[in-house]
């Protein structure tokens, strides 16, 4: 396990076409992977439903039941996933809802990556204090319960979808800023970059230029599991009545359901249409991750 | 283990929590929006009533009086009035921990057991089909919200058939003695537990057998290989003892996991623990309880790791520092 760090000496700068070469290799890794592959599909099919789904299924989100009658009813011709406690069409605010899901997931995600791929970064290259300082940050938030912490951010700071994408950006960096600063660690002693720096680069050069990209796939492999994680997070809090109670995500959908008493009442299409929504697109999500992982892992690519 | 180790371990716990209690006075008293401000400040109070609640929360001093005001609260363990239940937040807290600890323990000792289990399995017959399926079964587990898992069990084990209880933690107007009441409150146990297990043992289950493959591929099981010993005794005897090290450490790390998974499952099956407390808090904005109910998951998960710590430095002897 120890003997394989010290593996073999990069060749020197990485030329544009390598990285391309690496790039298609590993895309054709994860569609040679049968569960790589699966993944892949079950994305595109739900990015398609949120995505395209709102323009072509000619339904009414916010209309009302016009009576008694309309009020939690199942699956029907005029309502392919039934109606909810007020009537609503529960398949168009599947397909609308999807859609806050995963722009709440995709911004966190966002900030989550830029906040850790910059502190590993910063941490892994410049040892010494501010490593020390960085990384104590971080093993504090690492420790800290990261549902928990959330909740009180958002009940703090609001509900609309920015501030709940910001509270889970905020609090899902930790993970992958140790990953990079692990992997920076082994990079800033390989030759490439003790030769740029003897030919007088300067850090930033040195970290945009040589060491980002080495850690590129990493980010990568790394970016679809913090996805995964920040839209289950995100459907928690909303689950919990904290999601944005005017752009109603799959979370808030489950919120309303679960309060309105559909659960007594067996309303099984109200819980299982934005239920099975998240479970897809995470696990689509995850699938994905791991068939990545497992192509640009060398360590596990060799113990197969 | 040795003493300076110990005393070094224990400095950094000292340190650890103290900055955590000085974040959540950070999170509920200093930053903008916070809970006492914005009570004194709202307008539905008179003049003299206002001045009255500023001078209640100190907030007629400095920042750092009141740093130190609060400081002295936490050590004598105080830890403010709740709103709603109009008792000290410490007594509310009590009367909740319990719950949580029972629900938290026997899940997690059930998760890890059926997670090793079913991720040594996976590892022994490495891509085969059990361990393809055992594995997109562990994903597809943990692609489940908490909660939502716990509805989808309300359905099958409550509405279509009434099988088990799906709510509260004891039957109401039972009267039938001490071990018919254990017996009740056991019924009510296993929903809430099936749940916070069936999502979690995905995760533990994908650890060990991850760590297994690794396992299974070094010198000393190659060479336990030729000497002829057992499958299964290589495997149990040899394999997993070394691959169950990430297994502890994953248990201290996900202490947080599964207590956040806690309050989705306690607030689906109203169970009265710390999670429905912290989801009533949250819903009546009800800051005192919140606030403690937070620094006391932040405490739980602080402890865990302290103590994995120790245990992982008894179990292996390549990270024992002196």
């Amino acid at each position: 396990m120890s003997s394989t760090t010290s593996g073999p000496e990069t060749s020197s700068d990485p030329g544009s076409n390598v990285i391309r070469k690496a790039r298609s290799s590993v895309w054709r890794g994860v569609w040679t992977d049968h569960m790589g592959r699966t993944g892949v599909i079950m994305l595109g099919f739900v990015l398609f439903i949120i995505l395209i789904g709102p323009l072509i299924f000619p339904f009414n989100a916010s209309a009302f039941g016009s009576s008694a009658s309309s009020i939690l009813q199942g699956p029907s011709r005029a309502h392919w996933m039934g109606t909810t406690e007020l009537g609503q069409d529960v398949f168009r605010q599947f397909l609308v809802g999807g859609r806050i899901s995963l722009y709440v997931g995709v911004s966190a995600t966002v900030i989550a990556i830029l906040l850790g791929t910059g502190i590993g970064l910063v941490a892994g290259y410049y040892v010494g204090w501010r490593d020390t300082i960085l990384m104590r940050v971080t093993d504090f938030f690492l420790v800290l319960p990261t549902l928990p912490l959330i909740i009180v951010l958002a009940a703090l700071f609001g509900q609309s979808i920015v501030v709940t994408s910001l509270v889970i950006g905020l609090t899902s960096w930790p993970q992958t800023a140790r990953i990079i600063r692990s992997q920076v660690l082994s990079l800033r002693e390989r030759p490439l970059v003790l030769r740029a720096r003897s030919l007088g680069a300067r850090d930033v050069r040195i970290m945009g230029l040589h060491i980002l990209p080495n850690v590129a796939p990493l980010i990568f492999a790394n970016l679809v599991l913090v996805l995964s994680g920040s839209i289950l997070a995100q459907a928690a809090l909303a689950f919990l009545g904290l999601g944005d109670p005017v752009q109603a995500s799959w979370g808030t959908m489950l919120h309303n359901a679960f309060n309105s008493g559909a659960m007594s009442e067996g309303a099984w299409w109200y819980v299982l249409t934005p239920g099975i929504g998240i479970v897809v697109m995470v696990l689509a999500f995850s699938l994905v991750g791991h068939a990545l992982d497992r192509v640009m892992n060398p360590l596990r690519r060799g113990a197969r | 283990m040795s003493v300076r180790y110990l005393a070094r371990k224990m400095i950094t716990l000292a340190i650890t929590l103290y900055v955590t209690v000085s974040f959540n006075f950070l999170l509920f008293h200093v930053l903008p929006g916070n809970p006492v401000q914005l009570l004194a400040r709202s307008g539905h109070f008179d003049a003299a009533a206002r001045t009255q609640l500023i001078k209640l929360f100190g907030l007629n001093h400095s920042l750092l009086v009141q740093y130190f005001t609060y400081l002295n609260d936490m050590a004598h363990g105080h830890l403010g009035f709740s709103y709603i239940y109009r008792e000290p937040v410490t007594t509310v807290l009590g009367s909740a921990v319990g719950n949580t600890v029972l629900l938290v323990g026997t899940a997690t000792v059930i998760t890890v057991i059926v997670g090793v289990w079913f991720g040594v399995v996976a590892a022994a017959r490495a891509n085969s089909l059990t361990d393809a399926s055992i594995t997109v079964t562990s994903l597809s587990l943990w692609s489940m919200p908490d909660f939502f898992t716990g509805m989808i069990l309300i359905f099958i084990f409550g509405v279509w058939s009434h099988v088990f209880p799906v709510s509260g933690i004891e039957s109401p107007g039972l009267t039938t003695g001490t071990f018919g009441h254990v017996f009740d409150i056991g019924r009510h146990l296993i929903l809430p537990a099936l749940t916070l297990t069936l999502v979690n043992a995905a995760e533990f289950s994908l650890i060990t057998r991850n760590t297994l493959v690794d396992v299974l591929v070094e010198d000393y099981i190659v060479t336990a290989r030729a000497k002829g010993l057992r499958r299964h005794v290589i495997i149990w005897r040899h394999a997993v003892r070394n691959a169950l090290l990430p297994v502890v450490t994953a248990t201290a790390l996900y202490v947080g996991m599964i207590l956040g998974g806690a309050i989705q499952v306690e607030t689906v099956f109203s169970w009265p623990g710390l999670g429905l407390l912290t989801y009533n808090a949250v819903e009546q904005r009800d800051y005192p309880v919140l606030e403690g109910s937070f620094l006391l998951f932040a405490i739980a998960v602080i402890a865990t790791n302290f103590f994995a710590d120790l245990l992982y430095q008894a179990l292996d002897a390549r990270v024992r520092e002196t």
